[in-house]
C-alpha cells in the first residue's frame, strides 16, 4: 500500500476514530464531574439568564468597544487567518468531494486560483500568528508544547495542500499523500489540544454568560 | 517564578509555617475541592489568547506580562490536566503539564493577592468568555489551603472567625455604633428582637466614616422600617473571602444569617461595601447549603427600590457636576448598576460618567484586600494612577462612590499623590437629601 492509499484509507479512518472518540472521552471527562447548585436568589429568571447567555455568544465575537483598541490587532489577525483557513477547508473542490463522501452533501466551490491564493494569505497570517505568539510577551510566556504544536499541525496542512496544488516537492501522488496524512494527524492531535476549541467556544461564552446574567452583571 | 520575572518572597503569617510538600498538599486539596464541571470547563476553554491582559489595570499600568489574569491561575490549570483532564495519563507520560513546588507556589500569592482585586474586569474580554475572575477566586482558596494566605488577610479573617471583628479595638463595635449615633444625633437600632430589616456595618465606615453610620441610620429612620442593628453580627466585611478561606467565609457568613434568623429579618442590608455584597449575596447561600429564608440587598438597591415605591421621597441636591465610581463588585460582579443612578436621577445630580464606566469601570485597586496588604501599596498606586485620569477627565467638581472600600482607597490615594478630590459617599448625599417636609405636610 502506498503512502496516498494509507493516508486517505486506514490512516484517514483510524485519524477519525481517534478524533470522534477523543473528543467525547475529553468533552465527558469534565461534564462528568459534579454540577453544584447555585442556592443564591436569581436576579433574572432562567429564561432571561438563558437569553443573556445568548447574547453573550454572540457579543464576545466582537471586542467590546472599551477593549477594542487595545485588542483590535490580535483579533483582526485571528479573524483573517480563521476565514482563510474555513474558505479553504469549506470551498475547495476536492475538500467538498471529500466532504461530501462523508456527509452526503455538497456546494459549489472557489475557483483554484482563488483557493490558491487565500492559502498563500492564510499560510502568511500563520506565519504572523507565530511570530507575534514568540514576540509577545504575554503571549509568549502563556504559550506551551500544545499552542506551538496546534500550530504546527494546522500549518502543515496548508503548505503540504499548497505544494500538492502547486506540485512542488516531489511526485503529486507523494505529496498528496503527505497532505492527507498531516491533515490525519490534525485529526489525531484536535481532542489532544487547543484546537478543541472550535467545539468549546459557544458553549462556554453561553454558559458563563447566562451564569453573568443571572446575577444582573456585566458580561 | 518560570518566566523569570522577579517577585517579592511570600508574605505569611507564623500560622501559616508549613513546609514546602505540606504547601503542595494543602494546593492541591484546595484545588481539588475547588474543581467542577463548571471550573474544568472554564479551564479547558482557554486558548492562550493573553487578551485578558488588555482588560486588567495592573497590566495596563505595568505591560509586565505576570500581571495577565489566566497567568495567575496557572499552577492550577497545569494541576488540571495532569490530575483531573481526561487525558491526565498523558500528561503525566509526557511531562506536558509540570508541577508547581511549594517553593513555586509561594511566588504565586503576589500574583493571587497583591496584583488581583477579583475585580471581574478580565471576565468580560475573554473571547472565549471565560469567567477568568472566579477561577481566579478558587485559586485563593487552593493558597489558603496551602498556608499562603498574605498574613494581613490571614489574621484579620482568624480574628473575625474568632470574634465577629476583623480586628481589636478600643470599644467593641456595638459602642462605638451607639457612640456614633450620639455624636450624629441619630437613634441606633441595636438588638431589637425582630425587625424586619437587619443591618450590617463596614468596619471601614466604623473607624473612618462614623457619619455614613449615621446616614444609613438616618434614612431607615426616614422611611418608617423596623429595623435593627445586632451585636453579634455587625460587621459586613468578609475577611474569610478576602483570603480565600473559604471554611472560614462560610463561618463569617454564618454569624450574620444566623442574627437574621433570630430577629426574623425579611431583608439584610449590605451597606455601602463591595465585597460583602459578594460575599453575602451571591456566596453566602452557597456556602449555607440551601437559600437564604431572607433577602440580601445592597443599600442603594434598597434605597432603589424604597424610590420606586414612592417610600423614598428626595430634594434636589446640588454638589455640582458630579462623577461616579462604580464598584466593581456591586456593578461589574453584582449588578447593581441601575440603582445608584436612578437614585443620583432623583436628587437632580448632574452625572458626568467617566470613560470606562457601569459594568466596564475600571477597579480602585483597592478591592479583594488588596488596600490591607501593606507591601501591594506601590504597585496599587500604579494601577490606580489610570483611574484617577479617568476622573479627572471628567471635570467633575464631585466624586461619589458606593462602597467605602473603594472610597478608603481613593482616600489613601487622595494622600499618596496629593489629589485634589475626595470621594464622597452616595448613601451620605441622600441622607441629606430626604425630603421631610413633604412627609410632614401628608402627615
Amino acid at each position: 500500500m502506498d503512502l496516498l492509499n494509507f493516508a486517505r484509507g486506514p490512516g484517514l479512518q483510524l485519524a477519525l476514530l481517534v478524533f470522534c472518540v477523543g473528543v467525547v472521552w475529553r468533552i465527558a471527562g469534565f461534564v462528568l464531574l459534579r454540577v453544584r447548585r447555585d442556592f443564591n436568589e436569581p436576579r433574572k429568571s432562567l429564561l432571561k439568564a438563558a437569553g443573556g447567555g445568548l447574547v453573550t455568544l454572540g457579543s464576545r465575537s466582537w471586542p467590546h468597544p472599551e477593549f477594542i483598541g487595545r485588542t483590535g490587532a490580535g483579533e483582526a489577525l485571528g479573524y483573517a487567518y480563521h476565514l482563510g483557513l474555513f474558505i479553504v477547508v469549506l470551498l475547495f473542490a476536492p475538500h467538498i468531494t471529500f466532504l461530501g463522501s462523508l456527509f452526503g452533501v455538497t456546494w459549489p466551490a472557489l475557483p483554484n486560483s482563488v483557493i490558491t491564493i487565500v492559502s498563500v494569505l492564510t499560510f502568511t497570517l500563520l506565519l504572523a500568528v507565530l511570530f507575534r505568539r514568540l514576540t509577545h510577551r504575554v503571549l509568549r510566556m502563556l504559550s506551551n508544547f500544545d499552542d506551538y504544536f496546534s500550530w504546527f499541525v494546522t500549518t502543515l496542512v496548508i503548505v503540504t495542500g499548497l505544494m500538492a496544488t502547486a506540485h512542488l516537492g516531489g511526485p503529486y501522488q507523494t505529496i498528496l499523500g503527505l497532505h492527507i496524512l498531516s491533515f490525519d494527524l490534525l485529526l489525531i492531535w484536535f481532542p489532544l489540544g487547543k484546537l478543541m476549541h472550535a467545539f468549546y467556544i459557544f458553549p462556554s461564552r453561553a454558559i458563563n454568560g447566562a451564569l453573568l446574567s443571572r446575577k444582573g452583571a456585566a458580561s | 517564578m518560570s518566566n523569570g520575572h522577579a517577585v517579592p518572597a511570600a508574605n505569611l503569617a507564623p500560622a501559616e509555617a508549613r513546609t514546602p510538600q505540606a504547601r503542595e498538599l494543602g494546593a492541591m486539596r484546595g484545588f481539588a475541592r475547588e474543581i467542577g464541571a463548571l471550573s474544568a470547563f472554564r479551564l479547558e476553554s482557554c486558548i492562550h489568547c493573553g487578551m485578558c491582559a488588555d482588560a486588567c489595570h495592573f497590566y495596563i499600568a505595568t505591560e509586565d506580562p505576570k500581571y495577565t489574569p489566566i497567568w495567575k491561575v496557572e499552577p492550577f490549570k497545569r494541576a488540571y490536566r495532569r490530575e483531573a483532564s481526561a487525558f491526565a495519563p498523558l500528561f503525566r507520560l509526557f511531562g506536558l503539564a509540570r508541577e508547581f513546588s511549594g517553593e513555586a507556589l509561594e511566588q504565586w500569592q503576589h500574583l493571587l493577592y497583591d496584583s488581583c482585586n477579583l475585580c471581574g474586569r478580565c471576565s468580560l474580554i475573554c473571547p472565549m468568555g471565560i469567567d477568568v475572575a472566579a477561577l481566579i477566586e478558587q485559586a485563593r482558596h487552593a493558597m489558603f489551603e496551602a498556608g499562603l494566605a498574605p498574613k494581613e488577610l490571614y489574621e484579620k479573617a482568624a480574628h473575625q472567625r474568632r470574634d465577629g471583628q476583623p480586628e481589636d479595638s478600643s470599644e467593641p463595635y456595638r459602642d462605638q455604633l451607639l457612640a456614633i449615633g450620639s455624636r450624629y444625633g441619630v437613634d441606633i437600632p441595636m438588638d431589637r428582637p425582630q425587625a424586619e430589616v437587619m443591618l450590617t456595618v463596614p468596619r471601614t465606615d466604623i473607624e473612618h466614616y462614623p457619619q455614613s453610620v449615621a446616614a444609613l441610620a438616618r434614612v431607615m429612620a426616614h422611611l418608617g422600617v423596623s429595623c435593627t442593628f445586632r451585636s453579634d453580627g455587625l460587621v459586613a466585611e468578609n475577611y474569610g473571602y478576602y483570603a480565600g478561606g473559604k471554611d472560614w467565609q462560610r463561618e463569617i457568613s454564618r454569624r450574620l444569617i444566623d442574627q437574621a434568623l433570630v430577629c426574623g429579618a425579611r431583608v439584610l442590608i449590605v451597606p455601602e461595601c463591595g465585597h460583602a455584597y459578594t460575599a453575602l449575596r451571591w456566596e453566602a447561600a452557597d456556602l449555607y447549603g440551601k437559600p437564604l429564608p431572607f433577602a440580601v440587598r445592597h443599600i442603594t438597591e434598597y434605597l432603589a427600590e424604597a424610590l420606586d415605591a414612592g417610600k423614598l421621597r428626595l430634594r434636589k441636591a446640588a454638589p455640582g457636576a458630579t462623577t461616579f465610581h462604580d464598584p466593581c463588585q456591586l456593578v461589574r460582579k453584582g449588578g447593581v448598576t441601575d440603582a445608584p443612578r436612578k437614585l443620583m436621577q432623583a436628587m437632580g445630580v448632574d452625572l458626568r460618567e467617566m470613560k470606562n464606566h457601569g459594568g466596564f469601570s475600571f477597579c480602585c485597586g483597592g478591592g479583594g484586600g488588596v488596600l490591607d496588604i501593606e507591601r501591594a501599596a506601590p504597585l496599587r498606586y500604579r494601577a490606580m494612577e489610570n483611574k484617577l485620569r479617568e476622573i479627572d477627565e471628567t471635570e467633575a467638581k464631585t466624586f461619589l462612590t458606593s462602597c467605602s472600600d473603594c472610597r478608603r482607597t481613593y482616600d489613601d490615594g487622595k494622600q499618596h499623590f496629593n489629589w485634589d478630590k475626595t470621594p464622597d459617599s452616595l448613601l451620605e448625599l441622600v441622607a441629606a437629601s430626604l425630603d421631610t417636609t413633604t412627609k410632614e405636610a401628608t402627615a
